[in-house]
């Protein structure tokens, strides 16, 4: 059965798998709360990681790599905020479109660096921790970008309610036509949002290419774009459930790697499915009662803005 | 639309390269059709198929004109991109993965006059033909490496689905270790995806935190043997030759070489005597190899590994013959018997030593 050390193990490997997800979900949320619905996380991501990755195998240095990712996101992010806020066009409609751009962009950008061997980013030890004792070298694979997602529900909770420029990006969500009467800047703010949520999706993206698998390979990011997606709405967009449910999901999905290597007597289609079947699971218990959903979601959210009055 | 990105993009080309050579003598060439589950990439199962279709050009030269379509997932997709391939004239078509089994199935019976080939697959038809390789075989000589430098005695194996191909491998490996080591015993995790780099990945660091010190794979990324290498396990590739992605761990591959076999069909559909059969190719035939040794191994290993080597392919040494223990204890292969090629493409049990479940 699991022991100390695997149970250790256990822990990394589920915070390593959500990290992505809190990444990019957390780019969302802002997004979201601030009216806009974009759909092109999946897409951002997968140029986040083949900008990452391409900028760290010509640098060698993977902390310019996660830079570039973050601005190759939020450039992605721009082209989507001008279609859509500057040019009104309809944000699922643009969302998808940028997330089929990103994938084919990301392959053609990636093609002639496929397969280029690269040094991931180094991992921070802990102050006081002996790096020569086998379980810190085993375990403590903590690298900068996961300390980043896991400050993220911090940061973003304190940011949206506990700050002012919070509140107006909350506001814009909520009612931009009162927010613009009131004098704030409909677009500007959800310009800056946009961009966040892109440059926090390139990161994720990132995340993928020079850390948790240090390659590139075409259509890496697998679908956690969406997933990232998913938990925004079914958390209510509140900053606690997301991370929960992006935990969740990490957690399940590596759960059910150690069910199999343990031998249970679990059909591996099963526990395939596992960790959507939870995430469903709970965050429907969350969100069940359909008004307060209702209630949660920013009442602007992918309504175009146009100044009036 | 991954599909078909580069074959749009090479369209325009085509009809160029079409309307130069219009009116010309020349016969029109051969044209035949790869369709590919995964990126080609520069390792992998797609890469060495991708290997095999090179080599048909520059064998063959003008008197063919390939084409493939890469990433095409098994299922309903598949069906679509091997139609229009049969469609678009190509005479001889290869679908290299076995979930397009169905698929080719149905465009066969569709366009009797086009050829297929199917790898690994089980159905077939007049112009319907299925090739393989023995993977266990040199599965096997990788399970006696892993039972040699395992300390622990735990291997760990990050496969893609319970199917008879993947199983063969699984019990492959673990008769081999067990012939050196008779503790050895093998973890698996089913990662239900040929290709996923991260679950790929997340089954690795898994497998070596429950104890296990020596990795092989059964999927197509190269995220196992990386995270052997962060992880300092001894590791075994498959499809293609990793050393470059784990140089300080990576003892060998278990590598395909479908260029001979592909040479040879193409020739024999260009010629009239291609006939449809099932062809399954072991190490005697070179279909089936190992990959270069790490410098790292004791040299008294490869000795041993070169004569288990040179004992398979000779016929002496025989994968499955008995006595076989399964997972429950029982005798499957009595002493003196060995399994038959039906038994062997039907195999749906786990040897005894091996932790999991089909």
């Amino acid at each position: 059965m699991l022991d100390g050390f695997a149970l250790l193990a256990l822990l990394v490997a589920t915070l390593r798998a959500a990290t992505p997800l809190l990444l990019a979900g957390f780019g969302e949320l802002v997004a979201e709360r601030a009216g806009v619905l974009n759909l092109g996380v999946e897409g951002m991501m997968l140029v986040g990681a083949a900008t990452g990755f391409i900028a760290t195998a010509a640098t060698g240095n993977p902390l310019l790599g996660l830079l570039a990712a973050a601005l190759a996101g939020a450039a992605m992010a721009l082209l989507f905020g001008l279609l859509t806020l500057t040019l009104r066009a309809n944000q699922v409609a643009c969302g998808l479109a940028l997330t089929i751009f990103g994938i084919g962009l990301s392959a053609l950008i990636g093609l002639p660096w496929q397969g280029t061997p690269i040094t991931g980013l180094a991992t921070v030890l802990w102050p006081g921790l002996d790096a020569a004792s086998p379980l810190v070298q085993q375990f403590m694979l903590l690298d900068p970008v996961l300390w980043l997602a896991l400050a993220a529900p911090l940061l973003v909770s304190a940011f949206l309610y506990r700050s002012r420029p919070g509140l107006v990006l909350r506001a814009v969500g909520e009612s931009h036509d009162v927010a613009h009467a009131l004098g704030y800047s409909v677009l500007r703010v959800r310009y800056a949002a946009v961009l966040f949520g892109g440059a926090m999706s390139g990161l994720g993206g990132a995340y993928l290419s020079l850390v948790y698998t240090p390659m590139w390979t075409e259509n890496m990011v697998a679908g956690r774009g969406w997933i990232a997606l998913a938990l925004v709405v079914f958390s209510a967009w509140k900053p606690g459930w997301l991370a929960l449910g992006a935990l969740l999901f990490g957690f399940v999905t590596i759960a059910q790697f150690h069910a199999g290597a343990l031998g249970l007597d679990i059909s591996p289609h099963l526990l395939t499915m596992l960790p959507y079947l939870a995430t469903v699971l709970v965050l429907v218990l969350i969100s069940r009662d359909a008004t307060r959903l209702k209630l949660n979601a920013p009442a602007a959210l992918g309504k175009p803005f146009t100044a009036t009055g | 639309m991954t599909l078909h990105r580069r074959s749009l993009l090479a369209a325009p080309a085509l009809l160029g390269a079409a309307a130069l050579t219009h009116g010309a003598a020349a016969a029109d060439p051969f044209k035949v059709g790869f369709v590919y589950v995964s990126p080609i990439g520069d390792a992998g199962w797609t890469f060495q198929h991708e290997l095999g279709r090179r080599a048909v050009e520059a064998a063959l030269g003008d008197a063919v004109k390939t084409s493939y379509v890469e990433n095409v997932p098994e299922g309903a997709d598949a069906e679509r991109v091997i139609r229009r391939l049969a469609q678009d004239g190509n005479q001889l078509i290869f679908a290299t993965s076995f979930g397009y089994m169905n698929q080719t199935e149905r465009v066969a019976k569709a366009f009797p006059k086009v050829k297929f080939e199917h790898a690994t697959g089980y159905k077939r038809a007049v112009n319907l033909a299925t090739y393989s390789g023995r993977y266990y075989e040199p599965r096997y000589l990788t399970g006696i490496i892993a039972g040699r430098l395992s300390k622990s005695g735990v291997i760990g194996y990050v496969a893609a689905f319970p199917i008879p191909e993947v199983i063969q491998g699984i019990n492959a490996v673990m008769l081999g270790a067990r012939s050196v080591n008779p503790n050895a015993t093998i973890k698996v995790v089913f990662t239900s995806s040929w290709y996923d780099p991260g679950r790929e990945r997340a089954a690795a660091d898994t497998l070596v935190a429950q104890g296990a010190d020596y990795l092989t794979q059964h999927t197509d990324s190269t995220a196992v043997v990386q995270a052997a290498e962060e992880k300092g396990v001894w590791c075994s590739g498959y499809d293609s030759d990793m050393l470059k992605y784990a140089p300080k761990t990576h003892t060998t591959a278990v590598e395909m070489h479908w260029d001979d076999y592909y040479i040879d069909r193409v020739k024999q559909a260009i010629a009239g005597t291609w006939t449809s059969g099932d062809v399954w190719g072991g190490m005697a035939s070179g279909m089936v190899r190992l990959s270069r040794f790490n410098p790292n191994l004791p040299a008294p290993l490869l000795g041993e590994v070169a004569a288990k080597t040179e004992e398979i392919k000779s016929g002496k040494l025989v994968v499955f013959s008995g006595p076989i223990k399964d997972q429950s204890g029982a005798v499957k292969v009595p002493a003196g018997k060995a399994l038959t090629d039906p038994e062997i493409l039907s195999m749906n049990w786990f040897a005894e030593g091996v932790q999991g479940k089909v």
